[in-house]
Formats: structure tokens, sequence, C-alpha cells
């Protein structure tokens, strides 16, 4: 029997021939990061690695740590160990970990979407011989309507608002989610203010390259016409104080969550926008027979419901505990790792705007 | 249809009643007549009838869909709606459909109730392939029967109102009887609702009901006493009893027709003057006082009602006001002036006929608010539940409304126990995936014993901080249900308890509900069953004769 070339330990997944963890969610000697999420990249490792995309995020959230890059592709060793990174589609600077060791080629997907993103290099599937894969959306009843459709709603409900001479506030996570609408909707509508959090993240895109329409930090002076503007805003905002100075508003939520009415109903929100970041139901049934993979490990999300599925398939499937926001643990619509990034970037980017 | 998912969606996303208005008003502005008088039955309370059975609708979900059974259940558990879970799990439509709701209802959804089963499995499958996720979603509460929306009878009398440009209280009345199932909406009974210009109510319908609101504050902040009258609040089935033309009618609340479960009441009826309108509660009456709401139930359950039950049950109407005399509608007079009235009528009726069941709704008069909170308190031993406060020169409202006068209701305090979470089960709908559905217990000696189950009372915030200590304290996974480590006390009110043979606690409460989580609690200082025991009727009280 082979060796592993991944295992999950109390304080992350890691690799044993390579002395090395990916996304630990306690601090380790080596810690390679498939994205800046905060369940993902956390504090306290004393060397990182990512893709060169995701170093400027990753610095705002880690602040000055020994961070190493590489670009997509490239080749780095660890032990003798070959270790590189793909495009994960996630948001910018999104990564699959692929480990090749004694013939053996594993890959770890992070958090991934097939759809095309302007804000970030689509998912490229990764051939190998055993593929870890998220779950978050891994149910039959998550699938997704094409994007243009969603930016189309989005638009026509802003332009219904500013008819009405009423802002639209949209809440969506601060990092990625946000960046992805920005890119998306029609910029002709009206102008667009973005929360501190939303605003500084903005920056590490424009820095990257990414090309987003104007946006104007809230509390600029002078303040723009509100009436006709769309307001950025991670879901930490939502009934705070900050809103109010946006006089009479309508508000959404552009979230994967949004598909079920109970999720939208809790979220207390006019309009709920379907739209994720994450891969649906057949996505991940494309992306895992397109990674030819033999041998499948589900993490967080609905791990033991896609295992099950794929062994009726036929394919050998098993789980791997995570700690990355687990369906049974916390709740969906607030704290998942979708969730989870906004607020901590409110809390420790955006906290210090608000004040 | 696809109009009507529509204004479903709308007025489900949205809390605001401004909102909901306007998305009445557009929907009312574009529906043909036929679509807008089943639309109006839905949304103001009728209920379609269950036309596919659960189980049947399941299977034909799980070959439609491809799905195995157990991932179907998974994703239930995840949405928390059948409806909601078969729509999200079908392949596309393939056609596009424009049908009314109307001819959706009449043409394709009635035919499926008692049809063969492979006939609904083919008709069924054809309709999901013309319809996207929203009226899929609206197909499957239609034809199980669970159809609910959030607005109210009274928002949908009033969008009614502003779109036929008559007064909302006109649209009421007229809507009386309108949602009992008993004859099917059509275009021309919508027509009628909004007709500007007729301007009479049928023969034998009953009024929109007054409700009261619940009195939080102290009574004193209502005033001097002497400007209201106090009466009783009965635990009964509030009802009108109608008389026009030597016929009878009584309404239930529910603005159900009750009159065959109450011959004795049909009587009292018969007796009062032709055209005259009571409202009042019936009870369960013996020797001149309320027996329990229990024995009333009997008489509702019942197919057909023997002598013996009408023996075992006597019932009484307790008039608390007149709505109708001689024909004319006088609910715009004063509280005082309406109540006169009807102590006149009922005297006169009682005089001719000495033995019908009827009575008036007894007023407490000369008490200051401090002696009425004394009185209060004896009214478990009395049968009731409280006090009612009507306002002297008040007028008869429609719905729970302040408009022309207001009724309060100042019940008495629940009974309480504290009381320690030992089950947990997901909720439904809003609450899916959150666990929000908890069994309690209370100590016998050394063992906790589960005694009652709650799921209201805490604020979405408390469901979300106890949903996650429920995750972190598990025990045992036994389904849907889990039983978890004991250390949450919660206070929990109920209006009633009585021995129970079928609960291993040996009593039954009723309305259970959470009033306050009480983190300052340890599990040690939760209430016992002998505690409990001590608030069981004694052998002579009253709640004692059920």
């Amino acid at each position: 029997m082979r060796m592993d070339l991944v295992i999950a330990r109390p304080e992350g997944l890691y690799c044993p021939p390579g002395d090395f963890h990916i996304d630990p969610w306690r601090p380790v000697e080596r810690a390679v990061i498939t994205h800046a999420h905060g369940d993902h990249a956390r504090p306290g490792s004393a060397k990182y690695l990512s893709v060169t995309d995701s170093t400027a995020v990753l610095r705002k959230r880690l602040g000055d740590v020994a961070l190493d890059s590489l670009a997509y592709g490239e080749t780095f060793r660890m032990n003798g160990v070959k270790v590189s990174l793909h495009p994960a589609g996630h948001v910018l600077g999104s990564a699959q970990v692929r480990i090749e060791y004694g013939g053996e080629v594993w890959a770890v997907s992070g958090d991934y979407k097939l759809e095309s993103d302007l804000t970030c290099l689509a998912f490229e599937p990764v051939r190998c011989h055993t593929f870890i894969t998220e779950s978050t959306f891994g149910l039959p009843i998550y699938r997704w309507m094409p994007q243009r459709q969603i930016f189309e709603d989005i638009n026509a409900w802003w332009r219904a608002n500013a008819d009405e001479g009423r802002a639209s506030v949209i809440f969506g996570y601060a990092f990625g989610k946000a960046q992805r609408l920005l890119a998306g909707i029609d910029a002709s509508i009206g102008p667009i203010i973005c929360h501190g959090a939303v605003e500084i993240i903005n920056e590490a895109y424009r820095s990257a390259g990414v090309k987003l329409p104007h946006t104007i930090r809230a509390g600029a002076i002078p303040a723009p016409d509100y009436k006709r503007a769309l307001i950025v805003a991670p879901p930490s905002a939502q009934s705070t104080p900050w809103l109010k100075r946006f006089g009479s508003y309508s508000d959404g939520f552009a979230s994967g969550w949004m598909q079920l009415r109970g999720a939208r109903r809790r979220r207390g929100v006019d309009r709920g926008f379907v739209l994720s970041d994450h891969v649906d139901w057949p996505g991940l049934q494309h992306a895992i027979s397109a990674t030819g993979a033999t041998r499948i490990i589900v993490t967080h999300g609905y791990a033991n419901v896609l295992a099950r599925w794929l062994q009726q398939q036929g394919l050998p499937a098993s789980t791997f505990e995570t700690e990355y926001g687990d369906e049974e643990t916390v709740m969906p619509a607030d704290t998942h790792d979708e969730a989870g990034a906004p607020s901590d970037a409110a809390g420790a980017l955006g906290e210090a705007v608000l004040r | 249809m696809k109009r009507f998912a529509q204004l479903y969606a709308e007025l489900d996303t949205t809390t605001s009643t401004r909102e909901k208005l306007a998305a009445l008003a557009r929907y009312y502005a574009a529906a043909p007549a036929a679509d807008a008088a089943w639309a109006t039955y839905f949304l103001a309370g009728g209920k379609p009838r269950q036309v596919v059975p659960t189980r049947l609708l399941r299977e034909i979900a799980l070959r439609a869909s491809g799905l195995d059974g157990w991932l179907l259940d998974e994703c239930y558990l995840a949405v928390g709606d059948f409806s909601e879970t078969v729509a999200l799990v079908l392949p596309p439509p393939m056609l596009e459909d424009a049908t009314g709701l109307s001819e959706w209802v009449e043409q394709r959804l009635a035919p499926l109730r008692g049809a063969a089963p492979d006939v609904i499995e083919q008709r069924l499958r054809d309709y999901w392939d013309r319809l996207g996720t929203r009226e899929r979603f609206l197909l499957g509460k239609l034809i199980s029967g669970a159809f609910r929306v959030g607005v109210s009878r009274l928002l949908v009398q009033r969008a009614l109102a502003t779109h036929a440009g008559i007064d909302p209280n006109t649209v009421a009345q007229r809507m009386m009887g309108y949602t009992d199932g008993s004859v099917a909406p059509t275009a021309e009974r919508f027509a009628a609702l909004i007709d500007a210009a007729a301007a009479h109510r049928g023969s034998g319908q009953p009024y929109p009901f007054f409700l009261a609101h619940q009195l939080n504050a102290e009574p004193a902040t209502l005033g001097d006493v002497h400007d209201w009258m106090i009466e009783w609040k009965y635990d009964g089935i509030r009802a009108q009893v109608v008389h026009h033309g030597g016929t009878v009618w009584i309404w239930s609340r529910g603005e159900d027709l009750i009159t065959a479960r109450f011959p004795e009441i049909e009587a009292a009826g018969r007796a009062l003057p032709d055209g005259t309108v009571i409202d009042g509660e019936i009870l369960a009456w013996q020797d001149e006082r309320p027996r329990p709401f229990a024995l009333l139930q009997q008489r509702i359950g019942r197919k057909t009602l023997t002598n013996k039950i009408l023996a075992q049950a006597p019932v009484a109407l307790i008039a608390y006001d007149l709505l109708e005399q001689a024909g004319s509608d006088i609910r715009p007079l004063p509280q005082r002036e309406r109540r006169l009235r009807l102590e006149q009528v009922v005297a006169t009726t009682l005089k001719q006929c000495p033995q019908l069941p009827l009575r008036i709704s007894p007023l407490i008069s000369g008490l200051s608010w401090d002696r009425l909170a004394i009185l209060r308190a004896e009214s478990r031993a009395r049968g009731v539940e409280g006090f009612m406060l009507k306002h002297h020169a008040a007028s008869y409202g429609v719905g729970r409304t302040k408009d022309v006068g207001t009724w309060w209701k100042w019940k008495i305090d629940p009974y309480s126990a504290d009381c320690v979470l030992v089950y947990a089960q997901r909720g439904n709908g809003r609450r899916a995936s959150l666990y929000t559905d908890y069994t309690f217990a209370v100590w016998n000696g050394a063992e906790l014993v589960p005694f009652a189950k709650a799921y209201s009372g805490l604020s979405d915030e408390e469901f979300r901080e106890v949903d996650a200590i429920i995750r972190r304290t598990t025990i045992e996974k036994f389904g849907p249900v889990r039983s978890v480590k004991p250390t949450l006390v919660f206070e929990l009110g109920f209006e009633g308890i009585q021995r129970s043979s079928r609960h291993k606690s040996g009593v039954a409460v009723r309305f259970p509900r959470m009033l306050r989580w009480r983190k300052d609690k340890d599990i040690a200082e939760a209430n016992s069953l002998a505690d409990l025991r001590e608030l069981l009727p004694k052998v002579g009280d009253f709640a004692h004769e059920a």
C-alpha cells in the first residue's frame, strides 16, 4: 500500500513526506495556504507559502509574517516532495495544492467554483490519483443559475430602486464576493459606494491588476447622491447604525445560501441573490471526474453525503474532519467560511474604519 | 400561476406592510378576475385540499429527480420544507406555460384528487416540466394542502378595498365565509367582493369579529376604571349567532359554520328577534358556571351528536355584544349603548323562554384597578382566563384594529416551572437546520423526567446561541433528535396542567412555551415533579372535573 500524501491531524491537513501543513487551523511550522479567507489562512504559523496573487490580501490579514510565494504552476520542493499551486477559481489568489511524491499525485482543492469569474483565474482540473474536495454545497438542492442571470437580477433591482429614489445596499463577503459583484454589475446605473472593509480589499485587487469599476469609500467627502447608489457592504454591517446615513434603502444579500427560502427569511433582507463562490452539486461531479482521481476524500460541508453518494457511484470515498466551518457545528447563513471571511475582515479591518 | 407565484415570492421576502400592499396592488391590477378570485381565497386563509398523498408525492419526486431516498431525506433536512425540496431537486423545466391560476386549480389540480397513482404521476411530471422553481414550490403547497403565506386577512382586505376604491370594512364583511370552502371562488364571487355599487351583504352572513389586544402595561395606564366595561375572559369558542328570517347561523371565529354542533344554541338563536346578530362565547356550562374546554371539544370532534353527548357536555352562549338589531348594523354605536340593547334583547328572550342556554356576560363594576388585580388572581378557580376591558365609547371594530375603539385582554400569568433541556430537534421552514424544538425535563429524585416540548418564546439570537450549545453538548443522535448533556435551564410557561397516563411524567400541560432562558440557574435548581404535582387541580377543583 502506498503512503498517504495528506492526512488529517488535530492541527490541520498534513503532508507527512513533505512535512508541511495545508490551511492548518492551529499554528504549525510550515503552512501552505490555498486562499486568504479567514478559516483557511489562520495566524500563528512560522512560515507560509501561497500563490503570488494571494500575498497582498494575506498580508492584510496576517500582518508581517514569513511568507513565500509561487506563481501558478511553478514547482517547489519540500523534502523531495513536488508541490505546485493551481487556480481554484474561488477568489483572487485561490489555489489547489498539487503534491507529487514517489509517482503518486494528490490534489487538495481548498475552496473552488467552476463558473468563470472576472476577478480571478478559472478553476483548472488537476489530474491526480487522490482528490481532496470541499463540499460546502454538496447537496442536489444546490444548482446555480448562470451568473449572467443573477447579475441581470441585481442590475434590475438596483435600477428599480434608483428610479424610486432609494439606495440599494448589497451585502456580500468583503473579500471575494464583493469584488466579483463589482466586476459583474452594470456600473452605469449609479455611483458605487463600498464599506471600508470592502474598499481595503478592492485596493489589493486593483494592485494585482484586477479591473474594478470606480468605487467611493463610504464616508468620503463630499458624499455622493445615495438615492441612486449601490452600497457594497459585508454582512456584519446589516442592521447596524452605519447604514443610517444612506436614508431609505432596499437591501439584498449575495450568497449561495440564498438558494433556500429559510435562509433568505432568516437573513431578513429584501432580496436574496444566489451567487456563490463555491462549486454546486453538478459542478462537484464534473470537477471530481475531470481529475481522473480513483480515490476521493471529502472535507467541509456535506462531506458524509457526498462521500456516500460517490461510494454509490463506485468511487472509494471517505471524509476528513476539518475546522473550515462544518455545517453541523456552525450556522450556514452566519458563520460559514464564506461568511467567516467577511465578519473577520469587517472585524479586523472594517471596525477601525467604522469608528 | 406565474403571476401568483411572483406575488407569493414578493410577499414572502418582505416584512414591510407597505411593500406587501404594493405587491398585492400590482397583482390585482394585472390578474384576471377568475385568477384573482382564487388568489384571494388562498391569501385570505382558504385552504386548498390535499389532492396528492404525501407518500405518493415523494415516490414520484424520487423517480422524477433520479435521487435515492436517503439523499432526498438529506436534502429535506437542509431545506426543512418538502415542497421546496422537491422544487429544487427536479431537473430544469423544458416547457413554457402561461396558464392562469384558476385553470390550474380547477382543470389541472382538482382532477388529481382520487386519480390513479400512474395518472397522477404522469400529470405531475408534465406539470413540473412546465414550471420554474418558484411555481413548483407553490404547486407543491397547493397539492399537499399546506399553503401558507405571510399576509393577514386584514391586509388582503385593505389591498382589495384600495383596488376597488371601496371601504375596507365593506370588503371584510363581504369576505365573511369566502374562505370556508363551501363554494368555489369564481370571477362572479370576486366581482361581488369588490363591486363598488352593491351595498348589501347576503343573508346569514356574520360580521368580521372584533379582536382584543393583549394588555402588557399596567391597567392603570388605561385611565379611569369607570370608563371601562369589565368582563371575565372565557375560554370557549368565540361565535356569532345570526338570526335572519327564521333561520339561524352560528359562525366560529375561524369562519366555520358550526350551527349543527350546537342545536341548543341554534334554538336560542331562533328565539331572538328576527334580524339579530349576537357576538358571544360558547362554553361548556353547568350549574351556572363554565366547565373545562376539553368538554367542549367532545362537541366539536364528533361526527354525529348523540343525546348522550348533548347531555354530557351541556353548553351555553355567553352574550358579549349586539351587532345587528332589527336588521340594521349597530356596530358604530358606542359600547355602552350596544350593551344596553343587548341586555334588553337577552332579558326579553329569556322572559319568554327561561330554559334557553343564553346568558349575558356579567359586568364587574365598582372596583378599582387594584381591587380588580386581586380579583383577577381568582381567575383559575373560576374557570376563566382573566378580564376583558372594553371602553364605554368604543365602536365594534374589524379584526385586531384600534381605529374605532380598543378591546384589551388582561390575562392571568401562566403557570411556570424551571426545567432542563434534554432533547433537541431541528425546526421546520424558517428554522430548518437550527435546533429549535426542545424537550424539557424536571427532577424526579436524581433523575430528569421529560414532561413537555416547546419551540417558541426565544429570540432568533437566543435560538442561535442555544443551537450552538446543543451541537457542542450532544450525547447521542437518534435520527433528527439529539440528546444533550443537561446544562441549560429554561422557565417554561403553560396554561393548564392535568394528570396523564400517556406521559412518563404523569402530567400533561397545555400550551407550553419558553418564557425565559435562566442562564442564572444551575440544573440542580430546576423544579421537581413534586413541584408540578402541587399545581395539579385538587379533587373538587374546577379543572379536575375534566
